[in-house]
């Protein structure tokens, strides 16, 4: 089922007479569609977990339409909306074994969704099967490991077939390893039970990983969706740029003059024909291409080795993001003595964006394909 | 070190003799108790054992008095009182727990507040009240008044505070009432406090006194604290001391069983903020 | 938020009907009460408002006797019992053998049925057809002469009155000193031993002050809990206890209410509210002087 926000709009009161009302979401439109596994991304606070409680219901919104479907649910209860909620700390019933745990949601089924026990049984038994848990049922939730808990948490929500499955953070309370086994088995539980998938996180190479299609937010406000590789080549703004990809893209103080971008003066693109402006150029740390006499020049603090890449870090004055992270073939030599270290840079990974709005300035940039 | 070990020997010693000072007197009863009602008021010097017990005197308890009548009384004074408490505390602590209402801090502030409100002044009007209701010597006049405790309110409170948001938000997702909630998550989560307030009350209910005794003049309505009192004054021809002790080792009893079985939970209930009466 | 008040008073309804009707109704009717004058119980009529009640309450000789026994009581109970248990308490936290079981025999009378138990000190007390009682043996052991305690003279009765007053109420301190001596962070005491601190100086300086919160608190509640004695009295007395001379203000109240004196609500109110007044200063003196002394 397709979920469908219209304008929606959280405000929280402010706690004191002084401060202003705070928008946890601001008038955010977007169709999630239907059956696909879907990243909310952005750094903690930018309100992709207040949108995911919109969406369940545990949080009324302030303005706007929540439909599911073509179903307006927006004054409908969370206990009536029929979505799956797996929380970050899982929330299991402590009292309950695993089995009474995904019992539990189908017990509360009314009217014609009520169900006879063995039928209930057999739901259960199907879903712990296919989250892997079968062999766990009687045990209590503070007898399992982090990972079985997040694997129940999810069954309880699978169990009654839920119109929507929503994550909230679904990974961050496990471990390094485990993280990217679980990942990779939500990506197949979904896939398997097609239900569309609504997961929350701050981590982008999660939300990169396995969704096919990430939102990002920030303070409140939609900033991009589509494709995870689509969002990431083209970033519609500085934040999205920052904020997508390891390391991080580089940003340099730039300045359209005559058609010409420059970094200080460093030629980057020239034959613009855009208007005399303060720039921000961001370059990517895979943009970069050594070489003797390349028009990018940089102090050359050190290299690291990382066995298939080169990773070349060195500082520029007009850089406002530290150091540069550039990340080069290990077929690459750099002399380590010099002084300078010199770039040509990929214009497919380079972006210009207002110094002011910090929204994309295409006509500033020149792309090799046209 | 020599110093350290003299000084452990006298606590112990002191320890001992206060042990002695408390389980002096539960000694003695029951040690009365069995002492045959001749020999016991013949004795010059009282004796510490007696070599030829006897069960006569509790005979003479059950049926000299209505012993077992009072202790029946209480048995339903008790468990209608205690069993109605919950009922009415439980969902008001957790409407102050979870539920979102105007007013709602003002409120339990309010009604922490009567916690402060001694009994001496209220009863008062609950026994003219009681009265002038006709319901003296009724169950229900014995059990209404004593219903509210205002202070396990606050104590349930407390401990559903404690249960964790995301479980309450994790049961409506999957489509529980308020209602379903309390009953099927938080009462089995918070079991340990209920089971802690209800073998509170069930002592205090079990030991009232006052109350009792100003709304019933019925020995048919007679708790085991008036039925004691009822003894002392009329029952047994006043000097039979063995039979009185037998009674009072029968009242005494279910309540040291309880003890016995709840321990941990009763010192731990009283240690954190339970007062006597 | 309004939508969901309605829902929120429905579980709140029955605990507020319990309290509105017997804890709220009866706080205020007693005030009123108190300054009906010349209230008849059986007409549920009076003749006037004002300080009549009062007035009569303060100069009945019964009741006088009454606030003299309960200050006596308070006064003697109160600080011996919470040292007592001070005492009772560090000598079973200094201990690990037999800790558990000492614990438990010390609570067992707090779940005991006072009535019960008093009865049986009154016989420990109570001369018996041939004997003097076992208390006055032992007296007689160690070359005493015998005394009258339970109908003899006044001291000798409020003596029984304070020691089995002390003997109830200590369960509840010694388990409340007991867990707060626990909750004592062992760093400071470890502290203290690298310091070369002595025991005695340990427990003056560092553990005192610390559980000092629990000690007024006990000394708060004890003070409330002894103003209020009564059950303990008529164990060892009986009810009548305007002729034991051994009456206590909240006795006082209810044979004013109750019983063969009885049917006097406007002076059982004025008495009451007196009590409330009094143990109302005490406390909130005991709150000044705490508040002063408590470093914590």
């Amino acid at each position: 089922m397709n979920v469908t926000l219209k304008n929606v709009t959280k405000k929280f009161p402010s706690r004191t007479k002084n401060t202003p009302d705070v928008y946890a979401v601001n008038d955010f439109t977007l169709e999630f569609p239907d059956g696909k596994l879907i990243a909310l991304l952005g750094p903690s606070g930018c309100g992709k977990s207040t949108t995911l409680n919109l969406i369940s219901g545990l949080l009324k919104v302030t303005d706007g339409k929540v439909l599911f479907g073509d179903e307006d649910v927006t004054d409908l209860a969370a206990e009536k909306r029929g979505v799956g909620l797996v929380f970050q700390n899982y929330a299991l019933y402590p009292h309950l074994t695993v089995r009474q745990n995904i019992l539990f949601p189908l017990q509360n089924l009314k009217g014609k969704e009520k169900m006879s026990k063995s039928q209930m049984n057999e739901k259960a038994e199907n879903i712990a099967r296919l989250v892997q848990v079968d062999n766990l049922m009687d045990r209590k939730p503070s007898e399992l490991s982090g990972g079985q808990q997040q694997r129940v948490a999810i069954a309880r929500a699978l169990v009654k077939m839920p119109k929507v499955l929503l994550l909230d953070e679904p990974l961050s309370n496990l471990d390094a390893r485990l993280r990217l086994q679980t990942r990779e088995e939500i990506r197949r539980i979904q896939k398997e039970t097609g239900i569309t998938t609504l997961f929350v996180t701050h981590d982008q190479d999660e939300a990169m990983s396995i969704s096919d299609m990430i939102v990002v937010m920030k303070d409140g406000v939609l900033q991009q969706t589509g494709l995870p590789q689509e969002v990431y080549d083209n970033p519609e703004n500085l934040f999205v740029a920052q904020f997508l990809g390891t390391p991080p893209i580089s940003t340099f103080d730039g300045e359209v003059r005559n058609g010409t971008l420059y970094i200080g003066d460093d030629v980057v693109f020239e034959g613009l024909s855009c208007q005399e402006k303060k720039v921000t150029v961001g370059i990517r740390p895979e943009g970069y291409v050594l070489k003797e006499n390349g028009a990018f020049r940089c102090s050359l603090k050190r290299v690291e080795v990382m066995g298939r890449d080169i990773t070349v870090i060195s500082e520029n004055e007009n850089c406002n993001s530290g150091e540069i992270r550039s990340i080069i073939g290990s077929d690459n030599k750099v002399d380590v003595t010099k002084e300078w270290v010199c770039f040509d840079l990929k214009p497919e990974k380079v972006y210009v964006f207002d110094r002011e709005s910090g929204k994309r300035l295409r006509e500033a940039e020149v792309r090799s394909n046209g | 070190m020599k110093k350290a070990s003299l000084l452990k020997t006298v606590t112990y010693i002191f320890l001992f003799v206060w042990a002695v000072i408390v389980l002096f007197p539960f000694y003695w009863m029951v040690l009365t108790s069995v002492k045959d009602y001749g020999a016991y008021s013949n004795e010059y010097i009282p004796a510490f054992f007696t070599l030829s017990p006897t069960l006569e005197n509790y005979t003479e308890a059950f049926t000299a008095v209505p012993l077992l009548l009072y202790f029946l009384n209480t048995l339903i004074f008790t468990l209608v009182t205690t069993a109605l408490m919950l009922i009415v505390i439980i969902p008001a602590a957790f409407a102050f727990a979870r539920l979102d209402f105007k007013g709602k801090n003002f409120l339990f502030t309010l009604i922490l507040s009567l916690m402060m409100i001694p009994n001496e002044l209220v009863v008062i009007t609950n026994y003219v009240t009681i009265t002038n209701m006709d319901l003296r010597n009724t169950f229900t006049g014995l059990i209404l008044p004593s219903v509210m405790s205002v202070f396990y309110v606050y104590l349930l409170k407390e401990s559903f505070s404690q249960v964790p948001d995301e479980l309450y938000y994790a049961a409506k997702v999957d489509g529980t009432s308020d209602f379903k909630y309390m009953m099927r998550v938080l009462l089995p989560i918070c079991r340990p406090t209920v089971v802690t307030i209800t073998v509170l009350k069930v002592i205090e209910c079990w030991n009232s006194f006052v109350w009792p005794r100003l709304v019933t003049d019925e020995k048919n309505y007679f708790l085991v604290s008036n039925g004691i009192q009822e003894i002392r004054e009329n029952g047994f021809g006043r000097e039979n001391i063995p039979a009185m002790m037998a009674a009072v080792v029968v009242i005494s009893v279910p309540l040291v069983v309880l003890f016995l079985i709840f321990r941990k939970k009763i010192m731990e209930g009283v240690a954190r903020g339970g007062t006597k009466g | 938020m309004d939508k969901k008040s309605p829902k929120a008073l429905l579980y709140l309804l029955p605990s507020l009907l319990f309290l509105g009707a017997f804890l709220v109704y009866p706080l205020v009717d007693v005030f009123v009460y108190s300054f009906e004058e010349g209230f008849n119980f059986a007409s549920g009529t009076s003749f006037g408002t004002g300080l009549y009640n009062y007035s009569y309450v303060l100069h009945d000789p019964y009741f006088l006797q009454a606030l003299k026994n309960t200050f006596i009581l308070v006064i003697i109970t109160v600080p011996l019992s919470t040292i007592l248990a001070l005492v009772i308490a560090v000598g079973l936290s200094s201990i690990k053998t037999l800790k558990n079981l000492f614990q438990t025999v010390y609570f067992l009378p707090y779940v005991t049925n006072t009535l019960a138990v008093g009865l049986v000190f009154m016989i420990l007390f109570k001369p018996t057809a041939y004997s003097d009682g076992l208390v006055n043996l032992l007296i007689n052991l160690f070359g005493g002469q015998s005394v009258d305690f339970i109908s003899g003279p006044y001291w000798a009765k409020m003596f029984v009155l304070c020691f089995y007053t002390i003997w109830v109420v200590m369960p509840f301190k010694v388990l409340i000193l007991t867990s707060a001596l626990a909750s004592v962070n062992k760093d400071y005491y470890n502290a203290a031993r690298v310091d070369g601190t002595g025991k005695a100086r340990t427990f003056f300086r560092i553990t005192l002050p610390m559980i000092s919160p629990m000690i007024f608190y006990l000394v708060i509640t004890g003070f409330i809990g002894a103003f209020k004695a009564y059950s303990d009295a008529v164990a060892l007395f009986g009810t009548d206890l305007n002729a034991a001379g051994m009456n206590t203000i909240v006795g006082y109240v209810y044979d004013m209410l109750y019983g063969n004196s009885g049917g006097y609500p406007s002076y059982a109110s004025a008495a009451a509210i007196i009590l409330f007044a009094i143990v109302l200063t005490v406390t909130c003196i005991n709150l000044a002087v705490s508040k002063k002394n408590v470093h914590y």
